[in-house]
């Protein structure tokens, strides 16, 4: 009976007095330790890049830098960053709006009608895209891509235009292959993984029941896929979305390799441009004067601004569309 | 085993040596029974006995689950349900199912979970939906709670509601024969009388069975009932004779209460 007698000894004890070990202290404080420091270097991070910038902030105001069309590390050390975040919006939610469609099919493919084998496969290849260096996938970019998308695509849809449309030419700018549509096309291809996993995976967590609900009232495989799977797993979709977008804000030796780097407004589709990364990757080698640095840091910090209010409204769509406990919240 | 309960009824649905394995796995038998038109006929046993395995046998939903496989025939109204020339999609819009658990569309509202399954079939006409999900509601004893409400969504219901919505649903594509898993399990005692009475109501329309682990249900609301027991029929019978005086043994052990 003494196993009996230490149980009920053990159940008299005070929660404190039963759950207050050492180790459970040590558990505790090593956890809080931890997310205490994820915190504190994103905040740390965000405020020295503040700092660091802040001659270029305070000589050209908050809102002045950000809306500063001029760009100019030569004569004028005058900085502004509005083309690059132009730029940057541009390309990241084009090649969102590109890789959307596809990555969202691919995922139905793999997780929906693919047999097991190929599904597998395809789910490794396309995340294999994902692990890919940009670097390699920007120099792969430069010695194969542009020439091949340059010379039959640009340059025809170029001819085209002088001859038949002669308005159009202006938008569509040098069609020398570097430029704002290589790299956006580039940036759907690099983000097209982060949709496309998210989404599978949200799709095979729809449970049974809502499927075999749709079923039961007679759907195809489709209008079931229309009806239960896609509907339900919504907010998986959106947040491999947001995910893609993020990615394709802050990516940046790929963009800098193929976008053509130029620092002023207007940008054309075919013609050159530069978003707030490539324009860091570009030139803080080459920032001698304290100006030029500073603008470049402070171009950091309005990309990271950027960033987090990206996710923000990602974390907040998320929770307006997804779907807990079988309840639309 | 008595197979045939007197009954001048019309058969609607038969099955003939009906198994299902899953893999190497029986999970039902070598089924044969008889399901009659505008009857309610129940399925009792105890977990594990096969009576949720041959219901989803009825309509096809084996087709969805890897692995699993049918021998036998199922005919409804003389149509083998299995006959490869016929497309499951079919048998499913004349048989209805109602689930285990409540599956209302989480993202459409009341109104479009009524209609979907008329939606399918590309039924457009305004007023012909409205009509529907009117009637539908009405039968699933559900308009009076919700017709102030028809654009909020299904997930806001309480889960009687869900489930009272889940029946509409099925009601409104007017299938043949409506099979019920369970329908009341996830249910409170308020809401699983609803539901009773609501079968009582629909089974002038519709022919109905029902799979309940609850045997006082069974007797409630059947006028047939088939006893499984690991896979097997052991016995089928009116609902009172089962009850009063089963020709088994074994049913009359469960139903007593000796095991299950």
């Amino acid at each position: 009976m003494t196993g009996n007698n230490l149980t009920n000894k053990k159940i008299s004890l005070s929660p404190s007095a039963l759950y207050g070990w050492l180790g459970d202290r040590i558990f505790a404080y090593g956890i809080f330790i931890l997310g205490f420091i994820v915190i504190f270097t994103t905040i740390a991070m965000a405020v020295s890049l503040y700092f660091s910038g802040t001659e270029a902030i305070s000589k050209f105001g908050f809102f002045g830098f950000m809306t500063g069309r001029v760009w100019d590390a030569a004569i004028s050390m005058e900085f502004g960053t509005w083309p690059f975040i132009v730029g940057t919006l541009v390309t990241s939610l084009a090649a969102l709006a590109l890789s959307f469609l596809p990555a969202v099919a691919i995922a139905i493919f793999t997780a929906e009608y693919a047999p097991k084998w190929l599904g597998y496969i395809i789910e490794n290849l396309v995340n294999l895209i994902a692990a890919v260096p940009s670097v390699v996938i920007g120099i792969w970019g430069i010695f194969i891509f542009t020439p091949w998308v340059r010379d039959s695509v640009y340059m025809p849809v170029y001819l085209w235009s002088l001859e038949n449309a002669p308005t159009l030419t202006p938008i569509l700018g040098n069609p020398a292959g570097y430029g704002m549509l290589t790299a956006t096309i580039i940036l759907t291809i690099m983000i097209i993984p982060f949709t496309t996993a998210l989404a599978c995976d949200s799709f095979r967590m729809v449970p049974k029941e809502q499927r075999e609900a749709a079923s039961a009232l007679g759907a195809t495989k489709w209008e079931v896929i229309r009806m239960a799977v896609i509907p339900y797993s919504r907010g998986g979709i959106l947040a491999g979305a947001m995910l893609s977008l993020g990615r394709a804000i802050g990516e940046t030796m790929a963009v800098a390799m193929l976008i053509g780097n130029k620092n002023t407004l207007p940008f054309t589709i075919f013609g050159p441009g530069s978003t707030m990364a490539s324009v860091i990757v570009n030139e803080f080698r080459e920032a001698v004067e304290n100006i030029h640095l500073a603008s470049l840091m402070a171009v950091g910090f309005y990309l990271f601004l950027i960033s987090l209010v990206v996710n923000l409204v990602a974390a907040w769509i998320q929770r307006k569309y997804a779907i807990t406990g079988g309840r639309a919240v | 085993m008595n197979n045939e309960p007197s009954n001048e009824n019309k058969i609607r649905l038969e099955t003939i040596d009906l198994s299902v394995f899953y893999g190497q796995n029986p999970g039902v038998k070598n089924v044969s029974l008889q399901i009659f038109d505008k009857q309610v006929t129940a399925f009792i046993g105890p977990s594990g006995c096969g009576k949720t395995t041959f219901l989803r046998a009825l309509n096809r939903m084996h087709d969805l689950t890897r692995g699993a496989r049918v021998t036998g025939k199922a005919l409804i109204d003389g149509t083998d349900i299995y006959d490869p020339k016929i497309d499951p999609v079919t048998i499913r819009r004349k048989i209805g199912m109602v689930f285990q658990k409540p599956t209302p569309f989480p993202t459409m509202s009341i109104y479009d979970n009524v209609v979907a399954g008329l939606k399918l079939v590309g039924i457009k006409n305004k007023s012909l939906l409205d009509e529907v999900c009117e009637r539908s509601l009405r039968q699933s004893a559900l308009w009076e709670e919700v017709k102030d409400r028809l654009k909020t969504p299904g997930g806001s219901l309480s889960g009687g509601q869900q489930q009272r919505l889940s029946i509409a649903r099925a009601l409104a594509v007017e299938p043949e024969v409506l099979l019920m898993d369970e329908p009341t399990s996830s249910l409170d005692p308020q809401s699983t009388n609803r539901i009773e009475e609501l079968i009582g109501e629909l089974k002038h329309q519709v022919t109905i069975i029902i799979v309940t682990h609850n045997m006082q249900q069974a007797s409630r609301v059947s006028d047939n009932t088939a006893f499984f027991y690991i896979g097997n029929l052991i016995e089928f019978n009116k609902t009172t004779k089962i009850f009063t005086n089963p020709d088994q043994k074994r049913t009359e052990e469960y139903i007593t209460g000796q095991f299950g």
